[in-house]
């Protein structure tokens, strides 16, 4: 073999391994218990590691720790980085004070999402903007005439949420002094080994919880001292479809789950603008110029926006997942784009995108339509849907500052 | 401080076209040119002491007649000018009237397949002509104006048959040495429409397309004759004066060496100009009637652009092809077989498509031709005062000159240069004895004096996926842009470059009527 082809050989091997192990794979593989994986990301990442269902109470009851390396990481610095962010983003990021967190999102030319995520100002120069989908080709092309520097830092920066009510007391029993003073939306830099630790008390629950940001050569070394903290708090390691639930009954929503990304969409009028998709609130309009504001104003001015995103209650204990909805019973008005029965509410509930006028001004007699398998036999339910305000679960212990001890 | 209601960047002549519409219409118009004078590509410059470029353009065929009936042109018939088609070995082929009304020099058989060619291509280019002048559609909002241009065009594609519908649809995006193959014998009228299809294109006569350039350039007209070509009383810089003398007399206030620094916006709003001095002027409506690169990407804050649009504007392929030759000569040159009255007109080297073809191949890979393709004019036989009496100055427009020569122009600007002048030699023995001085401007030169992006004339390439609704850009194609109050108006935009005053006229217009939003 000549010395060129094994070096470039060499170059490839992750073409061996098409989907890529986190950071943390060796702890939760070590954990796992269902052997249940997915693709996140070109990742391998856990639906579940013991038992959804016990995990999902995790989160509630205990605490929760849950890798979240595959999510895409930007790092945004430069002089400029303010002013490219604004014109980024939809919400006024001079608003946004370093050691703050920003939950935005962005659009392109026509207003249509691109994706949300979270904007974390490191420094006055120096950003990380967090989110589901790939974004650099746009972050760099959005770079023309800004002196910014855009780096993806998504496999060089480890990440972990851990969530639940014993959280704080599991960070301080692990040492880290003075992260009782963070507030929601607050980050703070931690020592670890002779490294540092981003600390933000932000996550995708609703939950009194935390997110934290490594090198990824100190991913085991922190998932550790985490552990060993955590042992007398309950503290579990759990997979995806646990955390969707708690997302569902915090209102969160999932960039091409409950809404189709501008760049993923095929068809041209799956496109979602803000309002459409219950982000209208995050639209400023009296800050300077930002991608999309043009056709975002133009279609709340002519009435031209075509859906909207609600919260349902439905009757019954049955999910409504991808379940159609229907006005009077008869007229399709929209989809469950995510549903559970929630625990924590007790309640069956909902996210789905209805058509305008429906749930806008005509917001009464809605149903839904489930069909639930029954032993390789439909039963067609119609259930009665109330549209309800999000989130359908609201936590003070979320909000509460210094958070209670355990 | 006078405030104005329209504010022009460029005094090239589609700003001072724009500027005397609006001027008329009543609009308090101030223009901003950054050089010395107006008139652009039409202004000249001294190259030699005592020796004057015309202008860039060194002649006129695409002239509106609503622009020209607006600068006050003389309705006078202007004299049509003759094309030659030079030979190195023989005699030339020489198209009369308007693009070869008649053909001297070629087998009568020949004249006659030319003038079926000529018959052909004049009634397909009047056909696009319907859209040159007239805004591009807005897709997803197409009006009954829209829709009855279309009607009209396809109604008078298929007046004169459905085999003349077929073929127009046959020919529209065909090369054309191909159409050359198809109707002509003589290398001398292949070699000439095969360069005309692609001068100032980065194409050569067999690159899918190419015959689009020879439609767009016979969409040109002079004195109500299609595919003419004249010579302004007193040169081009006389078309110049004329111009600017229009747009003086319509109230436009204009002010030279005064660079704009920045166009003025707030939340996607236009609000005036900086100058480099610091000055700024607010005006509700600014018309940006230079190169759309240099509007977007040096002009406006990024801040006030959407991401896609600078991305597109980015993408603007606008990378010049052509090199400009000026030679001081102690006398009148003679090209081998052109009779004296005929060196008025324009002089074509290029032998045949294969030549063409050949003198492309190189620049597709940064490097030029040793053997280029280039048409000539003496400018100072129609204005004298380029050059002290006997002497003479000839201009040529070289062809494949790439921007980005991989080289560099530096080193390779005098080679090239002597190239040139040995294909010159070629065709004029002895014409290397009577130059005085000559300059040689490269594409990058071109940009550097003109402030054309990439040395480009069109402001952009004229090519299938850069017109109508995608020029300069679709969201910019309708002359107004996303930054709202802000119009294009240069030769990027539609219908595209050369002296015909129609982006500036159409923007005018399109200002004048109102942004249907």
């Amino acid at each position: 073999m000549t010395p060129g082809l094994a070096a470039r050989l060499a170059g490839q091997k992750h073409i061996a391994t098409p989907r890529r192990e986190t950071p943390f794979h060796p702890r939760l593989k070590e954990l796992s218990e269902t052997n249940d994986w997915y693709t996140w990301a070109g990742c391998k990442a856990p639906h579940s590691i013991f038992d959804t269902e016990l995990e999902y109470f995790c989160i509630r009851s205990q605490a929760a720790l849950f890798d979240i390396s595959p999510m895409m990481k930007y790092r945004i610095t430069g002089p400029d980085a303010e002013r490219y962010l604004n014109r980024l983003t939809l919400r006024d990021v001079r608003k946004l004070a370093v050691g703050r967190v920003q939950y935005t999102a962005w659009c392109d030319d026509h207003g249509h999402v691109l994706d949300d995520g979270t904007l974390f100002r490191l420094d006055a120069d120096d950003f990380r903007l967090c989110c589901q989908e790939r974004h650099l080709p746009w972050l760099l092309d959005s770079a023309i005439g800004f002196s910014v520097t855009v780096e993806e830092e998504t496999e060089v920066i480890a990440g972990l949420a851990l969530q639940g009510p014993t959280s704080f007391s599991i960070l301080q029993a692990a040492g880290f002094a003075g992260v009782d003073a963070l507030k929601p939306f607050q980050l703070a830099r931690f020592p670890h080994e002779d490294a540092e630790v981003t600390i933000s008390r932000t996550g995708f629950t609703g939950d009194l919880g935390y997110e934290l940001f490594v090198p990824v050569g100190k991913a085991l070394s922190l998932w550790d001292r985490l552990w060993t903290a955590g042992r007398l708090h309950g503290l579990k390691a759990i997979g995806y479809d646990a955390l969707n639930r708690a997302r569902i009954e915090a209102g969160f929503i999932v960039a091409n789950a409950d809404f189709v990304t501008a760049e993923g969409a095929l068809r041209t009028d799956r496109g979602r603008m803000p309002d459409e998709i219950g982000l209208d609130w995050l639209v400023d309009t009296e800050k300077p110029f930002f991608n999309g504001r043009d056709a975002i104003l133009r279609a709340r001015e002519r009435r031209t926006l075509k859906h909207i995103l609600v919260g349902l209650e439905i009757e019954g204990n049955i999910p409504a997942e991808h379940a159609i909805v229907y006005h009077r019973g008869k007229r399709e008005v929209g989809l469950v784009t995510a549903a559970i029965w929630s625990p924590l509410a007790k309640r069956n509930i909902a996210i789905a995108s209805l058509e305008r006028p429906f749930g806008e001004r005509i917001a009464d007699d809605l149903c839904v339509e489930i069909y639930a398998m029954r032993e390789l036999q439909y039963r067609k339910l119609m259930k009665r849907a109330k549209i309800v305000p999000r989130p359908f679960v609201r936590l003070d212990r979320r909000t509460f500052t210094p958070p209670g001890r355990f | 401080m006078t405030s104005f209601d329209v504010i022009i960047i460029g005094g090239g002549h589609n700003g001072l076209t724009a500027a005397t519409l609006l001027g008329k219409s009543g609009r308090k118009v101030l223009l901003l040119e950054a050089a010395g004078n107006v008139g652009g590509a039409l202004h000249g410059y001294e190259f030699h002491p005592g020796f004057r470029a015309g202008g860039l353009a060194h002649i006129v065929n695409r002239l509106d007649p609503d622009v020209a009936k607006l600068i006050g042109l003389q309705a006078e018939l202007p004299e049509i000018l003759p094309t030659v088609a030079l030979s190195e070995t023989g005699m030339p082929a020489v198209l009369r009237g308007a693009y070869g009304e008649r053909t001297d020099g070629v087998t009568a058989a020949e004249a006659v397949r030319f003038s079926e060619l000529r018959e052909k291509l004049l009634f397909q280019a009047g056909i696009l002509k319907r859209f040159l002048k007239r805004r591009p559609p807005e897709i997803g909002a197409v009006t009954a104006g829209d829709m009855a241009a279309f009607a009209s065009a396809g109604w008078n594609m298929i007046r004169r048959g459905r085999e003349e519908g077929r073929d127009f649809l046959r020919m529209l995006l065909m090369n054309v040495a191909d159409v050359a193959d198809e109707y002509l014998t003589d290398d001398r009228l292949k070699g000439l429409i095969a360069f005309d299809a692609t001068l100032g294109i980065h194409l050569g006569p067999r690159s899918p397309t190419s015959l689009l350039g020879l439609h767009y350039r016979l969409t040109g007209e002079a004195g109500g004759a299609a595919g003419a070509q004249f010579m302004p009383r007193g040169g081009v810089s006389a078309l110049a004066a004329a111009f600017e003398k229009a747009a003086v007399s319509a109230g436009v206030t204009i002010r030279t060496g005064t660079s704009v620094t920045r166009i003025l916006a707030d939340r996607g709003e236009t609000k005036g100009i900086a100058l480099a001095s610091g000055e700024e002027i607010s005006a509700p409506v600014v018309v940006s009637a230079i190169h759309p690169q240099m509007t977007f990407l040096t002009l406006v804050d990024a801040a006030e652009l959407s991401t896609g649009f600078l991305r597109a504007v980015k993408n603007i392929r606008s990378k010049g092809n052509v090199a400009r030759l000026d030679l001081a000569l102690e006398r009148v040159p003679e090209f081998s077989g052109v009779l004296p009255e005929d060196h008025r007109g324009r002089l074509v080297i290029a032998r045949s498509i294969d030549h063409v073809e050949n003198a492309f191949n190189p620049a597709k890979y940064g490097e030029f031709s040793e053997d280029p393709v280039m048409e000539i004019t003496v400018p100072s036989l129609a204005d004298p005062s380029l050059a002290p009496a006997g002497a003479a100055t000839l201009s040529a427009l070289v062809q494949f000159a790439p921007y980005q020569l991989g080289e560099g122009w530096e080193a390779g600007k005098p080679r090239f240069q002597k190239v040139v002048l040995d294909v010159l030699e070629r065709h004029a023995p002895g014409i290397g004895k009577f130059v005085l001085g000559s300059s040689l401007m490269t594409p990058a030169d071109i940009e550097a004096c003109y402030h054309m992006s990439g040395g480009h004339w069109h402001h952009g390439e004229l090519q299938t996926d850069q017109l109508l609704v995608n020029r300069p850009v679709n969201a910019a194609c309708r002359y107004s842009t996303p930054l709202k109050g802000l119009y294009l108006a240069s030769a990027g935009s539609h219908p595209g470059g050369g002296i015909s005053g129609l982006p500036g006229f159409l923007a005018a217009q399109s200002i004048l009527a109102g942004e249907r939003r």
